[in-house]
C-alpha cells in the first residue's frame, strides 16, 4: 500500500473524531485533497489559500536570510570586529559566514518559537471547535520574528504569540474573521507590556544588552527623535545594513518582495501604492513647515527629506506585508485606496509627533485596521444609495 | 432600435471538446424522468397516479399555490413510477414512453391576435409557463405579478455553451411567434440581446441590444443589470431563447414539444456536436450518441458552471441548455498547493507559481477537483474582476451568510440569480459555494418577504 492510500485510510478512520482537524492539517499539507465540487460550478481555479499564503512566505524568505547576515554584521560591527560594508550591496564585510552563523543562532529560535507556539494554539482551537486548521498562521508565524528586536527573550515572544493568536484572532472566530492584524497585535502586546525591551538603544543589536561599556546601537529613528546625527548613509539605509527590528531593515529586499507579491497578484498594489503616496504627502507637508519649527524637538524628524521616510524604520515592511493583509484591510476596491493613503499619512504623523516611540507604522496600521470596516461601510453605503436613488427616480 | 452593451469585467475560459456545428437527433430513451425539484419553490400537487396513461402535454402535476399552472409530460406513455423521498416528497416522475408521441391538442393560435389573458391561459395550461422565470428570486414566474419587462438573451457566453443562433436554425418562425406571445405578457418591452449577426437581428416586436465582452456578458442577469435593473417591488421575466421557440411552437402547432438543440461538449465527449434532446430524455442515450468516455467522468446536464451532476443514469433536465462531460477530480496531489502549475489541466487567476497567464487562450481540460479546501473569505479583489453587475459581490454573499434581510435587500438581492455568481465561485480562493449561498439567501427572502 502506498503512502497515499495509507493516508487515505487514516483520513477515513479519523473522520468525525476530535483528531480530524489535526490529521487533516498534516494530510492536506502533504497532499491536496481528493475533494470534488458538490454544488454550483463544477470547475474551480487551482489557486487556494495554502498557495496564496505560501507566496507571502516565499517573499519573506530572502528577507529572513538577509536578516541573519545583518544580525551578525551589526553584532560584530558594534564589537569592532568587522569593518563597515561600504563597497555596495554585495560587500564581503556583510555577506560572510561568521555573520550568518551568529544571525542564524539568534534568529532561528525566534522563528521556531513563533511557529511552534502559534501553531500549537491554532491546533488547540481547531480541535476544540472542530474546524479545519486554517493557513493564516503560516504567514503570521513568519512575520512575527521579523518585526521584533533581535534579543527579545523567547518566553516573552511565546507569551505575546499566545496573546496575539487567542485575543487577536481566535476569539473572533479564526482566520478571516479577525479585526486586527495578528502579527501586529503580537508586536503591540510586546511594546506595551515590555517597553524597555522594545525600544531604547540597546535592544536592536545582538549581544548589546548585557554589555555596559557604552556602545550605542540605536536605530536611525531613535537618533532622529533625540536630535542626534544619523550615523548611516542613504545607501546603507536602502540596502538595510542598519540596526532595527530583525527583518525590517532592507528596503531593497522588501521592495523586491513587494514587486513579487504584486506580480503574482497576491498583494494589493492599490494598498501598497496608496500607502507610499500617503507617506510622501505627509513627509512633504512636514518638510514644508519644518523651517518654522526650528528649535523644537520635532525639527529633526520633520526636516528629514520626505523620501527618506520610506527607507527608515518599519515603513517599507509594514506597507508590503502588514497593510496588505486582506482580512484586516478594507475589502472594497475604492476603500483600499483610502485605507492605504491614511496608513501612509498616519505613519509619518505618529513617527514625527510621538516622543516616546518614534515608530508610527505599527500603530498607524492597527488604527486603520480598526477603521477599515468604517471605510468599507461608507463605500458600500454609496452602492446602496445608488440603488435607492434609482428607485426614487422611477417612482417620481 | 438597438443599443450597445460592452462588458469589460468577466472571464472567458475555453474548454476542450467544443461542439461542432453539426446537428443530430438524440436517441429517444424508453424512460423519461421529470424532477419536480427543478422548479424551485413550486409546491407540486400530482394530477396522475402510477399506471396512468398520458399524452405529451397532459398534466403531471400543478402548482399548489396557483392551480392553473400545469407541469406537463414531455412525451406520451404510461406513468411507470413516482419516486418519493422523506415526508412523501415527490422526487421523480418516471414515464414509460411510447415509441411515437401522441400530443394533446392545445389548438393552433396566432399570438399577435390574442389578448393577454388568453396568452397567459395557453401558457399555463400547456405547461409552457414553466419556462418563464422571474426576478426577483429566480423562480418560475408568478402569473399575477405583471413584469415591467421581459428579457431574452440570444447570446450564450458559458464555456462550451450552446450557440443560440445555430441551435435555433430552422425554428425562426417559432421564435418570432414565441416573442409575439411573450410581448403580450408585459406592458413594457421585450429585450433581446445578440452578440453576432444572425436571424435574431431581424426579430420583430423586441428591443434589440448588441452585447459584447467576456462571460457573463451572455447571462441575462448581466444584461438586466445594464439595461433596466430590477428595483424593489418590480418584477421582470426572463426566458431562455431556446424555450422561446418551444413556446412559439405551441402556438403554431398546438403541441407541447419540448425539444432543444443543445451542444454536447467537453473533454470526455468523443463526438462533441449538437443534438436535439427532449426534456426528460435519459442521459444514457445521449452519452452513447455523443460517444462519452465514461471512466471517471462527470456527466452534467447543463454547462460546467450551473449544470447539475446527473450521472449517466440521470435525465436531461428542465432548465438545461447544454450537456457536458468533464473528468472527475477525485485524486490526491502531492504538494499540489506548492508546486508550479503549467499546462491546460488547471486554470489560475493569479501568477502564484501558476502559469496560466502565459497562454490564457488555450483550450483547458479542467476537472472537478476543488484544488483545495473550503476556507473563510480571506483574499479580496478577485470577485470584482469577473463580476460586471453593479453590485458588491463579496458583501452580498456575506449578507446572505449572516442572513441580514435588510442588508441583502439594500445590496441588490432582487436583481441576482445564483448563476450570476458562477464565475465568482469558479475563481474563489476560499472555495466557498457562492451559488448555494445566493440560492439560500433568495429562499430566505421568499420565506420572509414573499
Amino acid at each position: 500500500m502506498s503512502l497515499k492510500d495509507k493516508l487515505h485510510q487514516l483520513k477515513l478512520k479519523y473522520q468525525g473524531t476530535k483528531m480530524e482537524p489535526l490529521f487533516n492539517a498534516f494530510h492536506t499539507f502533504l497532499y491536496t485533497p481528493n475533494e470534488v465540487t458538490k454544488t454550483g460550478s463544477h470547475i474551480r481555479v487551482v489557486d487556494d489559500l495554502k498557495r496564496t499564503m505560501n507566496m507571502v512566505v516565499l517573499a519573506l524568505v530572502p528577507i529572513l536570510i538577509f536578516s541573519m547576515f545583518n544580525t551578525g554584521y551589526q553584532h560584530y560591527l558594534a564589537l569592532g570586529q568587522v569593518d563597515y560594508a561600504t563597497d555596495g550591496f554585495f560587500s564581503p564585510n556583510f555577506w560572510n559566514l561568521n555573520n550568518f552563523i551568529v544571525g542564524f543562532k539568534t534568529i532561528m529560535p525566534l522563528v521556531l518559537v513563533s511557529y511552534i507556539v502559534g501553531l500549537g494554539v491554532e491546533f488547540y482551537f481547531a480541535m476544540k471547535k472542530g474546524h479545519e486548521v486554517e493557513e493564516g498562521y503560516l504567514v503570521t508565524g513568519m512575520l512575527v520574528p521579523l518585526i521584533v528586536p533581535v534579543d527579545i527573550p523567547l518566553w516573552m515572544l511565546a507569551i505575546a504569540v499566545i496573546f496575539g493568536v487567542v485575543i487577536g484572532k481566535e476569539v473572533f472566530g479564526g482566520t478571516g474573521m479577525n479585526i486586527l492584524n495578528p502579527a501586529l497585535t503580537i508586536r503591540a502586546f510586546l511594546f506595551f507590556s515590555y517597553p524597555t525591551w522594545m525600544s531604547g538603544d540597546k535592544v536592536w543589536i545582538h549581544g548589546l544588552a548585557e554589555r555596559t561599556d557604552g556602545i550605542s546601537g540605536e536605530t536611525i529613528l531613535g537618533s532622529l527623535a533625540q536630535g542626534k546625527d544619523v550615523a548611516y548613509g542613504v545607501k546603507e539605509m536602502f540596502y538595510g545594513f542598519i540596526p532595527g527590528s530583525v527583518g525590517e531593515t532592507s528596503t531593497l529586499l522588501i521592495l523586491l518582495a513587494g514587486l513579487f507579491l504584486i506580480f503574482t497578484k497576491i498583494g494589493s498594489w492599490r494598498i501598497m501604492l496608496s500607502t507610499v503616496l500617503g507617506a510622501l504627502v505627509m513627509g512633504l507637508l512636514f518638510n514644508w513647515i519644518a523651517p518654522s519649527m526650528e528649535g523644537t524637538k520635532f525639527y529633526d524628524l520633520m526636516s528629514t527629506p520626505f523620501w527618506q521616510h520610506l527607507l527608515i524604520g518599519g515603513f517599507a515592511f509594514g506597507t508590503v506585508f502588514m497593510a496588505t493583509d486582506p482580512v484586516t484591510a478594507t475589502q472594497t476596491t475604492k476603500g483600499k485606496w483610502i485605507y492605504g493613503f491614511l496608513i501612509g499619512l498616519m505613519s509619518i504623523l505618529i513617527r514625527v509627533f510621538n516622543p516616546a516611540y518614534p515608530e508610527g507604522v505599527m500603530l498607524a496600521i492597527l488604527l486603520m485596521n480598526v477603521f477599515a470596516p468604517t471605510i468599507d461601510h461608507i463605500i458600500v453605503g454609496k452602492n446602496i444609495k445608488k440603488r435607492l436613488n434609482r428607485l426614487k427616480v422611477k417612482t417620481t | 432600435m438597438s443599443t450597445d452593451i460592452r462588458i469589460k469585467k468577466g472571464l472567458d475560459i475555453k474548454l476542450k471538446g467544443k461542439a461542432k456545428h453539426e446537428k443530430a437527433v438524440a436517441s429517444r430513451s424508453k424512460i423519461f424522468t421529470i424532477y419536480p425539484d427543478d422548479f424551485h419553490a413550486i409546491k407540486p400537487k400530482l394530477s396522475i397516479r402510477e399506471g396512468d396513461k398520458v399524452l405529451a402535454g397532459d398534466s403531471l402535476f400543478y402548482n399548489k399555490d396557483y392551480q392553473a399552472m400545469q407541469f406537463v409530460s414531455p412525451v406520451s406513455g404510461v406513468i411507470k413510477e413516482i419516486k418519493r423521498g422523506a415526508k412523501r416528497k415527490v422526487l421523480e416522475i418516471v414515464i414509460q414512453a411510447d415509441n411515437q408521441d401522441t400530443h394533446k391538442d392545445f389548438g393552433v393560435k396566432t399570438p399577435s391576435n390574442l389578448a393577454e389573458p388568453q396568452v397567459k391561459q395557453s401558457l399555463l395550461e400547456s405547461g409552457c409557463w414553466s419556462f418563464i422565470k422571474q426576478r426577483p428570486y429566480d423562480i418560475v414566474a408568478n402569473p399575477d405579478k405583471s413584469p415591467k419587462a421581459i428579457f431574452v438573451s440570444g447570446f450564450n457566453s458559458n464555456p462550451n455553451g450552446t450557440n443560440i443562433p445555430f441551435s435555433l436554425k430552422g425554428k425562426e418562425e417559432a421564435f418570432q411567434a414565441g416573442i409575439d406571445a411573450l410581448s403580450k405578457l408585459t406592458e413594457g418591452k421585450v429585450h433581446l440581446s445578440v452578440n453576432e449577426k444572425s436571424f435574431l437581428n431581424e426579430v420583430k416586436n423586441v428591443v434589440l441590444h448588441h452585447v459584447s465582452g467576456p462571460h457573463p456578458a451572455g447571462n441575462v442577469g448581466t444584461q438586466i443589470n445594464k439595461i433596466d435593473p430590477v428595483n424593489k417591488g418590480e418584477t421582470v421575466y426572463t426566458v431562455n431563447a431556446l424555450d422561446v421557440a418551444i413556446i412559439g411552437e405551441l402556438f403554431l402547432t398546438g403541441k407541447y414539444n419540448p425539444v432543444r438543440t443543445v451542444a454536447v461538449a467537453g473533454s470526455r465527449v468523443g463526438k462533441p456536436q449538437y443534438f436535439d434532446v427532449r426534456i426528460g430524455n435519459g442521459m444514457k442515450e445521449i452519452v452513447k450518441d455523443a460517444n462519452f468516455d465514461l471512466k471517471d467522468t462527470r456527466v452534467i446536464s447543463g454547462n460546467v458552471f450551473t449544470g447539475l451532476n446527473v450521472g449517466e443514469n440521470g435525465a436531461f433536465r428542465h432548465f438545461s441548455y447544454s450537456v457536458a462531460g468533464i473528468p472527475e477530480g477525485n485524486y490526491y496531489e502531492l504538494f499540489g498547493w506548492a508546486k508550479p502549475v503549467f499546462g491546460n489541466k488547471k486554470y489560475s487567476i493569479t501568477r502564484a507559481l501558476t502559469f496560466t497567464w502565459l497562454n490564457p487562450k488555450q483550450e483547458f481540460d479542467l476537472d472537478t477537483n476543488t484544488n483545495g479546501e473550503q476556507r473563510a473569505f480571506v483574499v479580496t479583489g478577485f470577485y470584482e474582476k469577473v463580476f460586471p453587475l453593479d453590485i458588491l459581490p463579496l458583501q452580498i454573499l456575506k449578507s446572505c451568510m449572516y442572513e441580514d434581510l435588510e442588508e441583502m435587500e439594500a445590496l441588490g438581492m432582487y436583481e441576482v440569480a445564483p448563476e450570476d455568481f458562477a464565475l465568482t465561485e469558479f475563481v474563489c480562493i476560499s472555495k466557498q459555494p457562492h451559488q448555494d449561498i445566493i440560492r439560500k439567501g433568495l429562499d430566505l427572502m421568499i420565506k420572509e418577504i414573499g
